[in-house]
């Protein structure tokens, strides 16, 4: 809230940004009235990041939901929140301190005692249940009490109330008539209640004039990316934070005479997805590093069977069980090396939630271009938070699903030593000797062969089809300075965080660049170019620093370059980076000598 | 780093698929064209007479060639695909069964035979055997059952005796075996038969059988290991001095599972046949219906335009 002022009772402040936080239990429906103010913000033309926690306990436990809504572009989920609505004791006393001196704090005055501070914090209590029981009658309790906050900050930021109505008939208006009432009365308490002599705040108009956005979370519009690249089958295990995928491909899929199936495990997830990429589909399959790991045998089979495949990894806080509603990039080198043998596959991670569509078209692309495992490095964060970005072009973007079954001829190879495999589907008629799809080292047409020249010759040909792929891929550019002090490297979901980073090193007079990798697996050649006028290079990653001191892609960039100026910013507390935690790191590196 | 020669080829135009695939194709399924590398088996194995026997199936069913597909797990008798001049896919390790799931359910016209072994199926494999099972998946599955690793030269089975000296049990097996019908029947397939290597007109009868039923079909066949398990089968082979001992139909009601259950409690060797058979609608109908159904409603909607539609609910 960057140009707020002290609360007073004057007409109202005009934002340009502001930071929201919604504490209470996990039950309460605080996602709930996150999203519906996250969807409002890509409706109104503005910008907005989300972030959020969620107990990994069946029902109930803290939970928060931080929206960062901008009239610019917004980059992170900010550092300090603006707002903070307590819904209980717990939820005042774990996030006061997350609230910047001077800012709001709203709480439910029937669950929460105030506590003096001397940070300049405006507190207003108000009975959210109490209110909300009485608006919405006995029989509901306080189930509406999170619509009775979204009306009251739809009434302190001058949110568009028509719209958020419109939204919430939409949300309710499918189920029984009462419940659209019961929230529609709570949202007018909520809206109507008398908060006082505060200031009443509203954004500048938002600078996205472009009439097609959409605001969603990065595993719905993954789903979709995979619908418009082609895919309609797969198979997969549930897991969190992976499942919502596999949800809603299973929901949709019909729809496009396509099937997702849920299967026993996560061994015969892979298997029944391979089943159907051999069977001549663009087939998907999806987990989280617990159930990538027990993919792993199936996955060197599609490297040395030379099948396209799709793999999902939405990472969480490992090891083991590990985190499982926590945000890390601890999978990288599991993701590129985590098979027995030599087995090439492509690692690709998105940037930003709108980036899920976009690679998970390329992801399908390069599948059927190179015959093999493509892995998608998606994350809790970007899985669940929402942000608002331009529609989709379909009309650009669609494929359509292909089976090609047409005749093989007489000397029709499975495995050409010089060319990229194309696989003869079942149901193609083979002219000469019908081909065997295998996991035995093979010759050209699929034998197994133990011939020590022909292992070496199938292992160039899988490797080369990556080294190929390398060389066609373009060096990411650099935000920011072209040269200077320091260049950030990252991958996943740390870009917004790291060109924030970038922006306020740059504001202190630093000439700091940052570019982002999409393509960890094969990298793009010749990545030396791009720190080359940089006095320092520091890998930016959500993953501990290990023995040696580097993070996952640090030391992969470390051994591959031999360049002993990359140096690593890593953490592992489950949670984004903070922009203060990012500046603080690149601080350090250029101080130390 | 050397220097990349492959270029990727643009894909072939898509093909629409056919529907079922029906006996009457052009070219005349026969032995010589279904023969492919010679089996890799030892003399004597007992794994020669299923692959003949399926020969003799396949010459009798007469589908259309490339709609044949033969998968199959690791083990000795997993070999099978290769032996084979269809479409064919050797996997991993115990999990041919998922991957012919995949294979049944995206591929309504092609037909699926997976072959395998005692390991691949009952151990390694065995928690798919039951979910393929109860999902009621159109396929059929051949188990050679030789109650011994042979492959791996010697190691105890799922299917070992009691008292089978193998290289990791040297005092003999401890282990109680698996009843392979027994697990099936519980595990809710829809047809399970027990045939012999060493029957090859039974096997043929049997495979036919299960080949035409609609449904999840697997049968038992028992086939000797010569190399690790001389003698397995002796006591169900009639010129070693054994019974063959098949199941009178007229007798046993294959619908009634509680009476498969106790012809499955006999002892050794005891009964071959049919055990149970029974209609219940496929995963593959099923999933089907769901897929017509959703798509009737949608008529004349384009999947481009559905997909937008989808988007635009995210205004």
């Amino acid at each position: 809230m960057s140009t707020a002022t002290s609360p007073s009772a004057s007409s109202p402040t005009t934002l340009r940004n502001a930071v929201i936080r919604l504490a209470g239990n996990s039950q309460d429906g605080i996602q709930s009235i996150g999203g519906i103010l996250a969807r409002l913000a890509g409706r109104t033309q503005q910008d907005v990041v989300t972030y959020m926690t969620i107990p990994s306990t069946i029902s109930g436990g803290p939970s928060i939901f931080q929206l960062h809504l901008g009239s610019g572009e917004v980059l992170d989920a900010g550092d300090e929140s603006d707002v903070l609505v307590a819904f209980y004791q717990h939820s005042y006393n774990d996030h006061l301190s997350a609230l910047r001196d001077g800012g709001i704090c709203f709480y439910d005055s029937g669950e929460v005692t105030e506590v003096k501070n001397d940070r300049g914090i405006h507190h207003i209590g108000i009975p959210f249940t109490a209110a909300t029981v009485e608006a919405v009658g006995g029989s509901a309790r306080d189930r509406g009490k999170n619509i009775f906050v979204l009306g009251l900050l739809c009434a302190v930021f001058q949110l568009d109330k028509e719209k958020i109505v419109g939204i919430l008939s939409r949300q309710f208006g499918k189920k029984d008539e009462s419940v659209l009432r019961n929230a529609l009365l709570a949202f007018d308490a909520g809206f109507a209640y008398p908060i006082g002599d505060i200031t009443t705040f509203n954004f500048e108009e938002g600078e996205h004039k472009d009439p097609h956005r959409i605001s969603t979370d990065g595993n719905t519009i993954m789903s979709m990316g995979l619908i418009a690249a082609g895919v309609r089958y797969g198979s997969a295990y549930p897991i969190t934070p992976w499942s919502s995928i596999m949800e809603i491909l299973r929901s949709e899929l019909p729809r496009y005479g396509g099937l997702y199936v849920q299967a026993e495990d996560e061994l015969s997830a892979v298997s029944m997805t391979i089943g159907a990429a051999f069977a001549g589909h663009l087939a998907v399959t999806g987990s989280a590093g617990p159930g990538l790991s027990l993919k792993m045998e199936a996955l060197s089979y599609a490297s040395m069977a030379e099948i396209p495949l799709i793999v999902i990894n939405v990472q969480r806080g490992g090891p083991s069980t590990g985190l499982p509603t926590s945000v890390e990039q601890s999978d990288l080198m599991q993701a590129i090396y985590g098979s027995h043998g030599d087995c090439p596959r492509i690692v690709l991670a998105p940037r930003d939630v709108e980036d899920c569509f976009y690679i998970a078209l390329e992801a399908c692309k390069l599948a059927r271009e190179y015959s093999c495992p493509v892995i998608i490095l998606s994350d809790q964060a970007l899985s669940s938070r929402i942000e608002a970005f331009t529609e989709p072009d379909l009309d650009k973007h669609w494929v359509e699903p292909t089976l090609d079954l047409s005749d093989r001829g007489e000397n029709f190879k499975p495995y050409p030593l010089d060319s990229v495999t194309r696989h003869a589907p079942p149901g193609t008629k083979i002219a000469g000797k019908y081909p065997h799809v295998t996991g035995l080292e093979h010759d050209e047409w699929g034998h197994p062969s133990g011939n020590p020249k022909m292992h070496q010759k199938m292992t160039d040909k899988r490797r080369n089809k990556l080294v190929a792929l390398s060389n066609k891929l373009p060096l990411p550019e650099i935000y920011g300075d072209q040269e200077g002090d320091i260049l950030l490297i990252g991958w996943g979901s740390t870009f917004g965080p790291i060109k924030e980073s970038v922006n306020r090193l740059r504001a202190e007079g630093h000439k700091v660049g940052a570019a982002h990798l999409r393509h960890l697996h094969p990298m793009p050649a010749h990545l030396d170019r791009l720190w080359a006028k940089f006095k320092h290079v520091s890998v930016v990653e959500l993953n501990d620093s290990g023995m040696y001191g580097y993070g996952q892609l640090a030391t992969i960039l470390r051994a591959a370059y031999a360049e002993p100026k990359i140096q690593s910013i890593c953490k592992t507390d489950g949670l984004t980076f903070r922009i203060r935690e990012i500046v603080t790191g690149v601080e350090k590196i250029m101080t130390a000598k | 780093m050397s220097t990349p020669t492959l270029e990727a080829s643009p894909a072939a135009a898509p093909t629409q698929l056919s529907t079922p695939a029906a006996p009457g194709a052009e070219e005349k399924l026969t032995k010589k064209i279904l023969t492919a590398d010679h089996p890799t088996w030892c003399p004597g194995c007992g794994d020669f007479a299923v692959l003949a026997a399926f020969y003799k199936v396949l010459e009798k069913l007469q589908y259309p060639h490339e709609k044949i597909v033969c998968v199959a797990g690791i083990g000795c008798s997993s070999r099978f695909p290769y032996f084979m001049n269809t479409h064919g896919i050797h996997f991993i390790h115990g999990r041919a069964l998922p991957l012919a799931t995949g294979v049944s359910l995206s591929r309504p016209d092609v037909h699926v035979f997976v072959f395998g072994g005692d390991g691949d199926g009952f151990s390694i494999g065995g928690n798919h055997l039951n979910h393929a099972a109860r999902k009621n998946i159109k396929l059929t599955y051949v188990i050679m059952d030789n109650y011994v690793y042979g492959l791996t030269k010697k190691q105890t089975s799922p299917t070992s005796p009691q008292g089978f000296k193998s290289k990791t049990d040297p005092i003999g097996s401890i282990d109680r075996p698996i009843n392979p019908m027994k697990q099936l029947l519980a595990s809710g397939a829809t047809f399970i038969a027990r045939t012999h290597a060493a029957q090859v007109k039974h096997m043929v009868d049997t495979f036919e059988r299960a080949i035409k039923h609609d449904g999840f079909s697997v049968v038992e066949c028992l086939s000797e290991c010569v190399m690790f398990y001389e003698g397995s089968f002796d006591d169900s082979t009639p010129r070693k001095g054994g019974v063959y001992d098949i199941i009178d139909e007229t007798q046993h009601d294959v619908k009634d599972d509680v009476a498969a259950f106790k012809l499955a409690d006999l002892p050794s060797p005891g009964k071959f046949g049919v055990y149970y058979e029974v209609d219940r609608p496929t995963k593959n109908a099923m999933e089907q219906k769901w897929i017509d159904d959703t798509q009737s409603k949608l008529a004349g909607t384009s999947q481009k335009d559905l997909l937008k539609k989808r988007l635009e609910m995210m205004r």
